[in-house]
């Protein structure tokens, strides 16, 4: 076999591993749930048979691995439980599909990732390739300083100067982000725009110092010093000798900070009120909602793994040394 | 001139070293400006946090009549929505912030790196668990791992400290694990084994002294990472519960004033003045961490 598929192959099964192993630490949540969670749930008025009712419900009543098996497999169908929240100590269940709950939301906050990223990924690349050709210039220094000043910046500062510049002084934009389904395109995207613009100002800093650093080792190495002394234009140089060895360390950059935008939106949703997965991540822990909190802790643990899967398959597949083996 | 030369007083000198004291006075006297910039705005920081009861003008719950009062001469920035002193709340959130944040560290090291020693010292089936055990903790975001953790154990500073120092102790962890690692093979640890001292020794005596430079500006940095993720947690509202006052829910607390930045600038400022005081300590142990990293490995931006 191809040393390349073998190697993706196995980068692959330790992905699947990872995934399960993060499913059983977000499964087992519920067992450490402190005994009398069912009466913060359900009030302090509750039946025994309301409390054994919603007990049997969750599968209290049977052993822990076959409510995993259990779990898992309605997961995998899409099935996420049901919420805690609408249960009342007198038995009458209102609550709602964690699957509904999360749905259009998850809609939204792929929406905002999205657009962040399609602007944030080509920018971050090109401050970084040109601060790294240019480097120690005006520009560069300038470039840097700014980078370093919004990385320090917690993410909330960066939204609340945002609004005070764009919002409350000048106002440009709206400072609240309620979208819904049926909210147009561009009109969705106008909302959008503040908060995309703060994920925007934390990932392009991040990335294009990341970006700015791997070229900067890059170039420095012996052999792109060779090509030089051989006589060959800048532009080749770039192109064929420097950039297939750069895809590795730039893929790893994007989607490290893709995998940080996934944090990162957490944060900004509650400051812009963006009815995204985040948002309701953060209400259904102050509300102590552990299937609501599950599904989305799985869905952000999911998403993380798998783009750091992706940064690494990329840069085993195109690593010169594995694509041309001795 | 009755007085005769002898080299034998300055020969009995040389023997003599500077004290550690002066040999920090001179290193510290070749710090660069950022360097010193950092290491005094960290020590305002600490001085205001522990000596706030003196310091600051209110208690750090005490409500007065007027919610929203506009910066005076009373109320240096104001009030908050229910008519606490925010001058004096910022003061006393120096020292639950960063106190909280200072706590939660030490413990993030004391976990992982005493796992992290004795993993790189044995490097045997111990290694391998607490390895892959530390390699599926990191797959998940730290934000979202402690999320679901303080939904399960509730939001009280303890379990806020306990949960946020596990999760950072995987990073230090693995610092620890690779840097012990290039220690433990030296020859005098070799030694060290050989003439029979236990586990504890070879931790505290002949590996730690070796990987401490690292190790210290590891601990800036993760400093800063607890202290912003501390902050970004009860920003959100499930990190430090009122009455306490601290930076990150005072920043969600006063942020509707600004909206009112149009009319009274002041005002639109008053949620901004905890963010940035969250952002200036970061940006001074990141400075400080800097110069330290300079100093001590010779590592330096390639120019």
């Amino acid at each position: 076999m191809h040393p390349i598929l073998t190697t993706v192959l196995q980068r692959l099964a330790m992905g699947v591993i990872t995934l399960f192993f993060v499913s059983l630490i977000i499964f087992s949540a519920v067992e450490f749930l402190p005994g009398d969670f069912t009466e913060a749930i359900l009030g302090q008025s509750a039946t025994d048979e309301t409390v054994a009712a919603f007990r049997a419900e969750l599968g209290l009543d049977k052993p822990a691995y076959l409510r995993y098996i259990d779990w898992i497999g309605a997961v995998m169908q899409g099935d996420l439980g049901q919420s805690f929240s609408g249960r009342s100590a007198s038995g009458v269940d209102r609550s709602r599909a964690v699957a509904d709950l999360i749905g259009p939301r998850l809609h939204n906050t792929l929406f905002l990732a999205l657009m962040t990223a399609l602007v944030a990924v080509p920018l971050a690349l090109f401050l970084g390739i040109t601060t790294a050709l240019w480097r120690g210039s005006f520009y560069d220094r300038s470039v840097n300083a700014v980078t370093l000043t919004t990385i320090s910046m917690p993410e909330f500062l960066v939204a609340y100067l945002l609004i005070l510049l764009l919002v409350s002084l000048n106002p440009v934009f709206p400072s609240l982000a309620n979208i819904d389904a049926d909210t147009p395109f561009w009109e969705r995207v106008y909302k959008s725009a503040l908060p995309a613009l703060t994920l925007l100002l934390v990932i392009v800093a991040h990335m294009m110092r990341m970006t700015r650093a791997a070229i900067i080792n890059l170039l420095a190495s012996p052999y792109i010093e060779m090509a030089r002394l051989k006589g060959l234009s800048p532009a080749t140089v770039i192109l064929r000798h420097a950039l297939p060895n750069a895809w590795a360390p730039i893929a790893n950059v994007v989607a490290f900070n893709l995998a940080y935008l996934v944090v990162g939106v957490v944060v900004v949703e509650v400051v812009f009120v963006y009815p995204g997965i985040g948002q309701l991540m953060v209400d259904s822990v102050s509300a102590r909602d552990i299937p609501v909190v599950q599904a989305c802790a799985l869905i952000f643990a999911g998403t993380y793994i798998l783009l750091n899967l992706i940064a690494d398959i990329v840069s085993i597949v195109t690593n010169p040394r594995l694509l041309h083996p001795r | 001139m009755t007085e005769t030369y002898s080299a034998k007083d300055e020969v009995g000198q040389v023997r003599q070293r500077r004290s550690r004291w002066d040999r920090i006075w001179t290193e510290l006297k070749k710090a660069p400006i950022t360097a010193w910039f950092g290491m005094i705005v960290i020590a305002i920081y600490v001085i205001v946090a522990v000596f706030a009861p003196f310091i600051a003008p209110y208690g750090e719950a005490e409500v007065h009549p007027l919610p929203f009062a506009p910066w005076s001469p009373e109320h240096l920035f104001g009030t908050d929505q229910i008519g606490r002193d925010v001058f004096s709340r910022l003061i006393y959130g120096a020292r639950n912030t960063i106190g909280i944040a200072f706590l939660t560290t030490i413990l993030a090291f004391l976990i992982g790196g005493g796992l992290g020693l004795v993993a790189a010292i044995n490097q045997s089936w111990l290694d391998q668990i607490l390895s892959r055990a530390v390699d599926v903790l990191m797959a998940i975001p730290a934000l979202i791992f402690a999320l679901m953790l303080l939904s399960i154990f509730g939001s009280s500073v303890w379990s806020l400290v306990v949960i946020i120092a596990l999760l950072d102790s995987t990073r230090v962890f693995r610092l620890t694990r690779a840097v012990a690692m290039n220690v433990v093979v030296m020859d005098f640890v070799e030694a060290a084994r050989l003439r029979g001292e236990g586990l504890g020794w070879v931790m505290r005596r002949e590996i730690l002294p070796n990987i401490l430079p690292p190790l210290v500006a590891e601990f800036g940095l993760r400093f800063c990472f607890v202290f912003l993720t501390i902050a970004a947690l009860s920003f959100l509202g499930v990190g430090i519960q009122p009455p306490t006052a601290d930076w990150g829910s005072m920043v969600r607390q006063n942020a509707s004033l600004i909206q009112f930045a149009q009319y009274d600038l002041k005002a639109g400022l008053t949620p901004i003045l905890p963010a940035a005081a969250i952002a200036l300590l970061t940006i001074a142990v990141n400075f400080v961490v800097d110069w330290f990293l300079i100093k001590t490995s010779g590592l330096r931006d390639e120019v």
